[in-house]
């Protein structure tokens, strides 16, 4: 299959466009059907994947616009895997869980969903700066009319503020690529947008500098990070369920995967340059929305702000500048994907239910709904960090490896870990524990085979890869040495490279 | 006794006037059909103007560049060759527009397609050309025959629109000759390329710099009317209300295409001259034309006038890469044009087909906002090509407009205006706004009670629904045809020396 990865961003795509013409109650059952195929592929992705190489694989490269320099090119390493699979798996779940008496116009979500889902694949394949650029934007599209449609009362102006906002920082972003591929140009005399040919460009350190806060603006608004973070409670306060959950799983992951595969590589000098500033903005952003999320009454936001203050962990593991943070980061994107999916789906099951997400209209759910009471607390501890769960691997090892750039800065966002206990067991306890307060609470019926159909398999992987997570690790290991071995060699400054460690240095030092 | 004057046909070189040639024919044709026997259908004429476009583009696509004509009058270089050839291709999308389901006045008149075909004769001549004066003639014939497509629209807001475009085109015409007149005076010449050398040796005397910039001013300022750049755009909201959706969709492209290939020649020239005061306005103008034409374009309440605001940013847009002057910023000037023809005229269709005779949904407006709510629902396929139009005007990849912002941006990164690249983007974004406001509206509303189907497909007849097909074919799969067209145009814009 040389082709996989030109199927597995178009297929959806052409799904998507002959959906329109799928009878409308048959929509959900096409989506799922679509997904699931989409799904499988991507596991074949996985298994003809060469997982002892840390070079791109499957990569084809058409050009599109010669004379400028952009082609159709992708390709998929280790660090990307996992994320496409994370990608079509959360689609396919959030799919399933769809309830088709609360969601009017079924067929419209199922194809915004497909769009959004070719756009999520290519983003994370594209190899090719203009290609990725494009699916960046496209992603906003689909995503905007899935909060418009289907959100909450405010939905209009929240979809609107999550669109202007990242499109204003994207923009930014692209005069940083314009300016890199000129620099290229400049040095070689070729136009090209070719992300592996960027790699070998050597760039001095102030230009970096500036590059760097321009594609910072466009990755920053996306992640995101403290203080661009504004838009993202409106939008999750106002997404409907699925909306939130792929919002929180996948599309936050491309700023914070933006930063790895583009901030890291290109300016190895800048990105160390600007540890102290990110990880100063990652930490603010760590504790400041874990103390908000502890003021929150709205049991969503709770979730909404906690995955911000995860995403801060994700940050400072890109910026430890060794295997173990960039490998922790990488592992706990996925981590943060399926927990908070999970956690935003349960949240949205009570809501379906009493209409409600005040944690005051709740108690004693435990004694109602025993399944989904436990479904939570497994899901709750993840998202906590409690070893044996998935949350507990990617947080440890950034941790480790962001002690060798800061302990006290680790200490501080090790904290975090305590907030995200308080704030997520009292909200379990809240809501769960206790007497019955609402009597009307009383009829809820636990959760359904649909709703089991689409948790279950979360469950399943928090606890296997909490277990055993080394599958998963090994390949991405691989491709961080690699990404770290380059950089070390790129880096101009002694103060880069001898803050970034790769593994033979490593070896030597020992 | 006079020598009388010996000219060889050959040395006229006659072909270089064939394009002008054949659509003044053909308007002269349409007359005599109509002499001969009236009250014929409008298909006849919309049919024959078709024909008389497709030959006239023939005869264009026939030059390969640099051919001068009539003691080196007519110029024939690449530039000019493009830009006709966009001016047909948005003719021709132009005329089909005429065989609305509804009769509307101006069509009754077979006036109207000789008047068009006069028209773009006028613009071919202003292209062709390096001498101010044909300039000036192309720029009367065509605005005049102008004025009078807008008022044949017969409404109380399209005389208006008329009166104000002529009585601004009349003032813009002074302050083009007064720039003329003061570059003559200083060269002694009309030609812009004899002007050139003049001023490149003069430039040192005293006295010539500073009359060089007021030539240049002057003619700037006659242009910014053209183009509607700030501060002299008050006049295209109204005129763009006022004309007939097409139409506004027309003059959205042409009119301006060609106004920036002669102020290619005209400013490109002072600034090889190094004459830095002529770059600095351009820039300063262009940066304020967008900027302040996208937060108007925000609070406008009618589709129309929000187009029209758009057009103004995009020409502001455009009117930076003659500033920055170089081939790639020159090539991305047709990019652009080629690309925004597509999807504004799209745009300008779709308020077509939602024209009505009266007023429904606003006692002021045609097409305010809320006569799109809820289309989804009514007509899902009208409102995503909306959707998709709006889109490109964004500049959301990989929609065509995207292709040609980002070959400006390029260029103006080129050549170290990364400031200027950062304006463009953030204007992009600003522009963002108004145009998802449509889509909002379009997507996330509820219809209102006069929406409906028969209100919003109001005028929907199989040739309108071609040329949607065409626009929006154009518009989602410029990406394959961006290389090839990229690639024609640099070579004539090389070819042409800028």
């Amino acid at each position: 299959m040389e082709h996989i990865l030109t199927i597995l961003i178009f297929f959806p795509l052409l799904a998507g466009i002959l959906g329109f013409i799928v009878e409308k109650e048959s929509a959900r059952a096409y989506g799922i059907s679509v997904a699931a195929i989409e799904f499988i592929l991507s596991l074949w992705l996985w298994f003809s994947f060469d997982i002892n190489s840390a070079d791109m694989q499957f990569t084809e490269f058409l050009p599109v616009i010669k004379e400028f320099g952009i082609s159709y090119n992708v390709g998929v390493d280790g660090i990307s895997l996992f994320i496409v699979i994370m990608s079509t798996m959360i689609t396919l779940i959030g799919i399933i869980s769809l309830n088709e008496e609360k969601i009017d116009n079924m067929k419209n979500m199922i194809v915004s969903l497909l769009f959004l889902e070719m756009t999520m694949v290519g983003v994370f394949v594209a190899l090719d700066a203009i290609m990725f650029y494009l699916f960046w934007e496209l992603s906003l599209v689909p995503m905007l009319y899935i909060i418009g449609a289907w959100g909450g009362p405010t939905r209009v102006y929240a979809a609107v503020k999550f669109f202007l906002y990242t499109f204003a920082g994207s923009l930014i972003m692209l005069v940083g690529l314009l300016s890199i591929a000129y620099l290229y140009h400049l040095e070689t005399s070729v136009w090209t947008f070719n992300l592996l040919d960027w790699y070998q460009l050597d760039l001095s350190v102030n230009l970096q500098y500036w590059l760097f806060l321009a594609l910072f603006v466009g990755f920053a608004f996306k992640v995101p990070m403290f203080p661009f973070h504004t838009w993202l409670p409106h939008a999750h306060g106002q997404a409907p369920t699925i909306g939130s959950v792929i919002l929180a799983a996948v599309l936050l992951k491309m700023g914070t995967y933006g930063f790895v595969r583009f901030s890291l590589p290109l300016f190895p000098d800048a990105s160390v340059e600007m540890i102290p500033m990110v990880t100063v903005l990652s930490i603010i952003m760590i504790i400041y929305t874990a103390m908000v999320a502890f003021a929150q009454k709205d049991m969503k936001q709770v979730i909404a702000y906690s995955s911000v203050s995860h995403m801060g962990i994700i940050m400072i593991g890109v910026f430890a500048m060794n295997a173990e943070g960039i490998t922790g980061s990488i592992f706990q994107m996925l981590s943060h994907g399926m927990v908070s999916g999970a956690l935003f789906l349960l949240v949205g099951i009570i809501y379906e239910r009493t209409g409600t997400k005040t944690m005051s209209k709740f108690g004693g759910l435990a004694s109602i709904m025993p399944v989904y009471a436990t479904i939570f607390g497994v899901m709750l501890m993840a998202s906590v960090g409690l070893p044996l769960t998935i949350g507990f691997v990617g947080e440890f090892l950034v941790l480790l490896g962001f002690y060798e750039v800061s302990p006290i800065a680790t200490v501080i966002a090790g904290t975090s870990i305590i907030i995200g206990a308080i704030y997520m067991l009292s909200l379990f306890k809240k809501s769960f524990f206790g007497e019955v307060t609402n009597e009307s609470n009383r009829s809820l019926k636990d959760l359904n085979a649909r709703e089991l159909t689409a948790l279950l398999p979360l469950v399943a992987i928090v606890v296997w890869l909490g277990i055993y997570p080394k599958p998963i690790l090994k390949p991405i290991d691989n491709s961080v040495q690699k990404l770290l071995t380059d950089m070390e060699y790129k880096a101009r400054t002694p103060e880069a490279k001898k803050r970034i460690i790769s593994i033979q240095r490593a070896k030597e030092e020992k | 006794m006079l020598e009388p004057v010996k000219v060889s046909l050959e040395a006229l070189n006659l072909a270089t006037l064939m394009p002008m040639l054949v659509a003044i024919a053909g308007g002269l044709i349409i007359l005599i059909v109509d002499l001969l026997k009236e009250n014929l259908h409008k298909s006849l004429y919309v049919m024959l103007t078709l024909l008389i476009l497709i030959i006239d583009l023939g005869t264009t696509v026939g030059f390969s560049g640099n051919e001068k004509g009539f003691f080196d009058l007519m110029l024939i270089d690449g530039i000019s060759v493009v830009t006709q050839i966009i001016i047909l291709v948005a003719s021709m999308l132009f005329i089909p527009l005429a065989l609305t389901s509804k009769r509307f006045h101006e069509y009754s008149y077979p006036e109207f397609f000789a008047l068009f075909l006069f028209m773009l004769a006028g613009l071919q001549f202003m292209v062709a050309t390096s001498n101010l004066i044909l300039i000036f003639i192309g720029l009367e014939t065509s605005s005049l025959a102008l004025y009078t497509l807008i008022a044949l629209h017969n409404r109380a807001n399209s005389f208006e629109a008329a009166v104000k475009y002529f009585t601004m085109g009349a003032l813009a015409a002074g302050f083009f000759v007064m720039g003329s007149a003061i570059l003559y005076g200083v060269s002694g010449s009309l030609e812009l390329n004899q002007i050139a050398d003049v001023l490149q040796l003069r430039l040192s005397d005293t006295g010539i710099l500073a009359l060089s910039i007021a030539g240049a001013g002057f003619l700037l300022a006659a242009f910014a009317f053209k183009l509607s750049l700030f501060p002299f755009h008050t006049w295209a909201p109204d005129v763009y209300e006022g004309a007939s959706a097409p139409l506004a969709g027309f003059m959205s492209v042409v009119p301006k295409l060609v106004a920036f290939i002669v102020a290619m020649r005209i400013f490109e020239m002072f600034i090889k001259l190094n004459i830095e005061w002529v770059q600095t306005t351009i820039l300063a103008l262009s940066v304020a034309t967008m900027t302040l034409a996208n937060i108007m374009a925000l609070v406008q309440k009618d589709v129309k006038r929000m187009l029209a605001y758009s057009s103004i940013s995009h020409a502001g847009f455009v009117m930076s890469a003659i500033a920055i002057a170089t081939t790639k910023a020159n090539s991305a000037i047709f990019l652009y044009y080629g690309l925004f023809l597509f999807t504004n005229f799209g745009a300008f269709t779709m308020l077509w087909v939602s024209r009505h005779k009266h007023r429904v949904h606003h006692e002021r407006y045609d097409h305010p906002y809320e006569k799109f709510s809820g289309m989804i629902h009514i007509m899902p396929i009208g409102a995503v090509v909306m959707a998709l139009f709006m889109l490109s005007l964004a500049g959301v990849p990989p929609f065509s407009v995207f292709w040609g912002k980002i070959y400006i941006m390029s260029a103006a990164v080129d050549v170290g205006m990364v400031w200027l690249a950062i304006i463009m983007g953030l204007n992009s974004a600003v522009s963002a706004y108004y145009y998802l406001k449509l889509i909002v509206y379009m997507f996330l509303k509820e219809p209102t009670h006069a929406t409906s189907k028969e209100t919003v497909y109001f005028n929907i007849s199989k040739p309108l629904m071609t040329i949607l097909g065409i626009t929006v074919f154009a518009t989602v799969s410029s990406m394959f045809f961006v290389q090839p067209l990229l690639d024609y145009i640099t070579h004539m814009v090389q070819i042409s020396g800028f």
